[in-house]
């Protein structure tokens, strides 16, 4: 792990319980991790380790029950509930297994979202939209309802939404489960190639076997605690084996 | 972020449109059946508002309403022009005599026998003929709802006799006063023409009509004539208030119209409630996702806001405007002459949507406020 430069994303001790009393979860049990900038960072392990519960308190979108996450030099949870906000909307951008678009607005429109929470015009947050749509090959379906769109367009417009208001982290989360060997190692392309900044830092949970050569560090979680980090050049990434990993493809 | 909360309302154009439909409904329904119970309601005063001339209404102690009369005294006229401030009184007569036509068609009418010297309280609003031809022997003016009834599919034509309890009468004008709460013929004619129609008694005066002197105020006139002549005296307004009165504490009519509005109310409230509740519940992924991306609460309550006051005020607006259309057409029917959209229907069925639309919006403000944001991560 790079010491030298200031993490992302550095969580210590992270601990996530859910419930109370006898019926009490464990799910995040003491936590170390770390993000770097400039750095595609695969979150892995088999189902129900605690990777979205990881991301979802990195997000700030889940509170901790101990230990402590820091985003940017910054613990997030000493923030009021606006002030996290204000930071989520400022320096996060997100990728969904289900896309999440808005099935009323195109999908110009949908990739506007953060720039018009931000406050930007709809005219201008649209136009730029359509820039960033443009530049991951969706020029001709800018005006297309998710209705009207294959999964991997869906995923290339929540790709847009997640990149539009140029964020400093990027979570990512299942983003090729929903598709097939073909698309999802397109959208990882895109990903790798318009995500990763030398200021920005992306994160991606998976279990997706097929994409792990785009990694630049892999943690893998297992039993909620991160078991084993690897850090080196892409398609050098060992393949770790789960139970429940999607297969490679032949 | 408005332009999203439309766009999200508008695209799931079934429940866009069920709910503006519901309210459209609900509204219409408001309106119509609030108006037509006030409109039914001022019928019962409709013979008081006509009479534009005098401004006070005396009658026996006993009288609740105008159907109800107990004849005067002769004497109490003049005991009612000698009270100060007084600047004339006149007699009024009311009764309700058999008009049967010379093809033997016949209809128990409303009679009122004017004062034959200045023939205070004639109708205004003449469709044929004159309300001073009430001078000539043996006439009468004749609403047109009454000749309609009496001469169904004939022209409206003068000079036709009739019979009013045996007696010959000739009709002399043809009048459009107001409905009244029974749909019989309002037929004026002269005091002294009126009491031999409907047979002699030993008293016959049913109503004083009274018009106070310039810088007298009725209601103290009224206070006055009460003290003076132990009669009951009432400003035409107040006379018009006790019918009313009357017939909501003493007849179904309330109760009918109550259940009806009540059941309006309960449909627009819980289908249109429960519609845009459901409608924000399934939505509640996409609120997830925009509250993720950094959305504040209070903004989120903007948005659902905005789509509770956009179905509310297109489906509010489709719905008076049925109702406008319903009573434009309506108030041409004779049977349904002057029931009109009321103004304060209308205001009080607006308040009634805009309650419906904050409790339903209330209800889903609670599911989207409590929604952890992380639920966009759960696939």
């Amino acid at each position: 792990m790079n010491t030298t430069t200031t993490a992302a994303v550095r969580a210590r001790e992270l601990r996530k319980d859910f419930g109370e009393g006898p019926t009490r979860i464990e799910v995040l049990r003491g936590v170390d991790f770390d993000a770097l900038p400039g750095q595609l960072t695969f979150l892995v392990g088999p189902s129900g380790c605690g990777k979205t519960t990881l991301i979802s308190v990195i997000a700030g979108l889940l509170d901790s029950s101990g230990g402590e996450v820091r985003l940017f030099d910054q613990n997030i949870e000493r923030f009021s509930a606006t002030e996290r906000i204000l930071f989520r909307r400022k320096n996060l951008g997100f990728v969904y297994q289900q896309y999440n678009l808005l099935p009323a607005l195109t999908a110009a429109e949908n990739a506007a979202v953060p720039l018009l929470a931000a406050g930007v015009r709809r005219r201008a947050a649209v136009d730029l939209a359509k820039s960033v749509l443009v530049k991951l090959g969706m020029g001709n379906r800018l005006d297309a309802l998710p209705s009207k769109l294959s999964g991997g367009e869906q995923q290339r417009v929540a790709l847009a939404r997640a990149l539009v208001h140029e964020p400093r982290l990027i979570l990512c989360d299942e983003p090729t489960a929903a598709l097939d060997h073909a698309t999802g190692e397109s959208v990882m392309e895109l990903l790798a190639e318009n995500a990763v900044h030398p200021k920005t830092a992306v994160i991606v949970v998976t279990h997706d076997t097929r994409v792990f050569h785009h990694a630049d560090a892999i943690a893998h979680m297992d039993d909620g605690r991160i078991v084993k980090t690897e850090s080196r050049h892409r398609n050098e990434i060992e393949i770790p084996e789960f139970e429940d990993a999607i297969p490679m493809l032949a | 972020m408005n332009f999203i909360a439309l766009k999200m309302l508008t695209g799931d154009r079934a429940k866009y449109l069920g709910l503006i439909f519901t309210i459209a409904f609900c509204t219409f329904l408001l309106e119509n059946q609030t108006s037509i119970f006030a409109g039914i309601l001022k019928r019962t005063g409709s013979q008081i508002a006509d009479v534009t001339d005098a401004e006070i209404w005396v009658m026996d102690p006993k009288t609740e309403y105008f159907e109800q009369t107990k004849a005067l005294k002769d004497t109490d006229l003049t005991r009612v022009r000698g009270v100060d401030g007084v600047q004339w009184a006149v007699k009024l007569f009311k009764g309700s005599p058999v008009a049967r036509t010379a093809d033997g068609k016949f209809a128990v009418s409303f009679c009122l026998g004017l004062d034959d010297a200045s023939l205070t309280g004639a109708p205004r609003k003449m469709l044929l003929g004159s309300w001073q031809r009430l001078r000539e022997p043996d006439s009468v003016v004749i609403d047109k709802a009454g000749y309609v009834l009496l001469y169904p599919g004939e022209p409206l034509e003068l000079g036709r006799t009739l019979e009013l309890n045996d007696h010959k009468v000739t009709i002399v004008g043809i009048s459009d006063p107001p409905a009244p709460f029974l749909s019989f013929p309002v037929m004026h004619t002269r005091y002294s023409e009126a009491v031999n129609f409907v047979g002699h008694e030993r008293t016959q005066l049913s109503y004083v009509l009274v018009k106070p002197q310039a810088g007298v105020k009725a209601e103290e006139l009224c206070k006055r004539i009460e003290a003076q002549t132990g009669l009951r005296a009432r400003t035409s307004e107040q006379f018009q208030w006790d019918c009313i009165r009357y017939y909501l504490k003493n007849t179904g009519i309330p109760v009918n119209f109550g259940i009806t509005i009540t059941i309006a109310v309960i449909v627009g409230v819980v289908v249109a409630g429960q519609t845009f509740y459901l409608f924000t519940v399934e939505n509640l992924k996409q609120f997830g996702a925009i509250k993720a991306i950094g959305v504040t609460n209070w903004r989120l309550i903007g948005m659902i806001l905005l789509q509770a006051f956009v179905v509310g005020l297109i489906g509010f607006s489709l719905g008076t405007g049925m109702a406008g259309q319903f009573f434009d057409f309506f108030s041409q029917k004779i049977p349904t002459r002057g029931l009109v959209l009321m103004w304060q229907s209308v205001a009080l069925t607006g308040a009634t949507i805009i309650f419906v639309m904050i409790l339903a919006s209330i209800l889903s403000l609670r599911r989207v406020l409590v929604l952890e944001p992380a639920v966009v991560f759960r696939g």
